[in-house]
Order: structure tokens, then C-alpha cells, then sequence
């Protein structure tokens, strides 16, 4: 699985995506189910799925799929 | 009863001494992998606990008003265990003083440790705990429900834990972490000792059971706030003060 695809399925997980959603629909605030209850779903999910934990700074700079994409290239192991 | 916590994971501030040593040396008995912290710790109180389990014991040693030093607490735990199943924010301070006398430093030190300390902790706990579902427990104090002279920045920093452990349990019920308080009465430790032997006669007249509570007293009231015994209590206040009246 390549780190877009990672990431992409801890959105899934946290928001019960479609596969063939616009990926760049995703932006926080903006995205529907992306408020700042669903931002900490999300980065649960991220953590449980590349098994690490976050930074502060990181956590308030996701803001979009792209942004958490360049983020956690850092936790991707593989 | 069901206090197994065999295959946990928790982690004790303030844990070299008094009431969080006893809260250690109980979850240890149950079963438990327990982290101690304190500002201060080193690898000598793993002899004074383990007994036959000494690899179920851990020191990291860190000061809980530092937020960085929280941060790097709980990150320690994720990076050797993966998991933390319970917290108990024991750590605290009280510096005795009227009010005209409070000083700035020991109203800035005793709201960092005391109620900072475990915001702080509660932020980076939460999300490693609501992977697997947990337990928090913050150790406040009777003088944070009922206030007492001499002890207006102590009482606010209990009320305030108090606080946010009704407010952090509403947040994290829907995640399976339960977060609720003890609030010990006159507990002798090192701490309620330096208040001297009028104030401790006055507190004894005041206990309903005719004596000081222990630190194993409270120990075995965090000890079932961890415990599956507690799983469908979220955002109480626990007295633990044998019927005391302030």
C-alpha cells in the first residue's frame, strides 16, 4: 500500500468515504463531516494506521488530504 | 469482584511517594504493567514495588507542570507499550498560605502541576486511549468541593481538576474512556504532615470514621475507578474522606 493509499483509507475509516471521492474535496472545515469533532477521528485513525502518535503542531496543521499526505511521509515505514 | 488488570497499561504521576505510590503498588497487585513518574524518580523504587514482577514496572522520570514534559511522558508510553489503558493524574502540590500572603510563584506552580498538569496529559492520553477504550482518574481533593482557609489556590486548582474531569468525560464517553475523580479527605502523607498538629487535630474531629484516611484507602478507590468494576461510571467525584465534614 503506498502512503497516499494509507492515508486515504484512515479517511475512510473516519469518514465513511466513497473510494472514488475528489480527494482534493477534502479540506477541513470544508469537507462536511471534517469539523473539529471529525479532526480528531481522523487523526486517530491516522495514528492507528501508520501506529504513531502525532505532534501537536502536526494535528493543527492538517487541513487538508494533501497536507496529511506530506505529514505523515514521516511515520510511513514502508 | 472483578479488579483483574492483568495485560493493562497504566501510568501514575506523582507515584514516588504517598498516595500515588500506594495507587502503583495497587494496580501492580491487580495485575497491571505501571509507569511511574515523578520530577524526581529513579530505578530504586522498582526494587521498593516490583516484588515478583519486575518487569512489570517502569520509570520515567519528568516534571508534570512542563506541558513538553507531559507530551514526552505519554509519548514514552506509546513508543515501549503501543497502548495506555489507564491514567491516574496524582501529581500535585500545596503551599499553605492566607490569602495576602500567596506569593505569584506558588500560585503559578501549584495551577501548572495541579490542574495544567493533567489538561496537559488528559490532551495526549486521549487519543492512545481511545483506540482500546480507558480509564482516567484525577486525584483532587475534598478542599476542591468545600474550599478551606489557608488553602485558596489549592482549592482552586482541585476545583478545576474537578472541572475538567466532568468535562473531559462527556468529551471521551463516545471513545470508551471513562474519566472520573477521587477527592481525598485527611490522608497522612508527607504533605498533610507539614500542616501540623493543630490543623491535624482540628481534621480528625472532623472525620465522621475517627481517623486519618491512609494512602491505600485511596489507592483502593482508584484502583476500582480503573477496574471493569467501574464501567458504566463516567464524570464523578469519589470521596474518599471517611465522612468528613469541612
Amino acid at each position: 500500500m503506498t502512503l497516499e493509499e494509507k492515508v486515504f483509507a484512515a479517511f475512510k475509516d473516519a469518514f465513511d468515504l466513497e473510494d472514488g471521492i475528489d480527494r482534493a474535496s477534502l479540506v477541513y472545515r470544508e469537507f462536511p463531516e471534517w469539523n473539529s469533532i471529525g479532526h480528531m477521528t481522523l487523526v486517530a485513525a491516522l495514528e492507528t494506521q501508520f501506529d504513531a502518535m502525532l505532534e501537536a503542531n502536526e494535528i493543527l496543521a492538517m487541513s487538508s488530504f494533501d497536507k496529511a499526505v506530506e505529514i505523515m511521509a514521516k511515520y510511513d515505514e514502508h | 469482584m472483578n479488579t483483574d488488570l492483568s495485560g493493562r497499561v497504566a501510568l501514575v504521576t506523582g507515584a514516588s511517594r504517598g498516595i500515588g505510590f500506594a495507587i502503583a503498588r495497587r494496580l501492580l497487585e491487580a495485575g497491571a504493567t505501571v509507569v511511574l513518574n515523578a520530577r524526581q524518580i529513579d530505578a530504586s523504587i522498582v526494587d521498593q514495588l516490583a516484588g515478583p514482577a519486575p518487569d512489570r514496572v517502569f520509570v520515567q522520570a519528568g516534571d508534570m507542570s512542563d506541558p513538553e514534559d507531559a507530551r514526552q511522558l505519554v509519548r514514552a508510553v506509546f513508543a515501549r507499550h503501543k497502548r495506555l489503558d489507564a491514567l491516574i493524574n496524582n501529581a500535585g502540590i500545596m503551599r499553605a498560605a492566607m490569602i495576602g500572603m500567596i506569593s505569584d510563584e506558588d500560585m503559578r506552580a501549584t495551577l501548572d502541576l495541579n490542574l495544567a498538569g493533567p489538561i496537559h496529559l488528559i490532551q495526549a492520553a486521549a487519543r492512545l486511549m481511545a483506540r482500546s477504550g480507558g480509564s482516567i482518574v484525577n486525584v483532587a481533593s475534598v478542599v476542591g468541593m468545600e474550599g478551606a482557609a489557608g488553602q485558596l489556590v489549592y482549592a482552586a486548582s482541585k476545583a478545576g481538576v474537578i472541572g475538567a474531569t466532568r468535562a473531559a468525560a462527556k468529551e471521551l464517553a463516545p471513545k470508551g474512556v471513562r474519566v472520573n475523580a477521587v477527592a481525598p479527605g485527611y490522608i497522612e502523607t508527607d504533605m498533610t504532615a507539614r500542616l501540623g498538629d493543630e490543623v491535624k487535630a482540628q481534621s480528625l474531629k472532623a472525620i465522621g470514621l475517627g481517623r486519618a484516611g491512609t494512602p491505600e484507602d485511596v489507592a483502593d478507590a482508584v484502583l476500582f475507578l480503573c477496574s471493569d468494576m467501574s464501567r458504566y461510571i463516567t464524570g464523578q467525584v469519589l470521596r474518599v474522606d471517611g465522612g468528613m465534614v469541612i
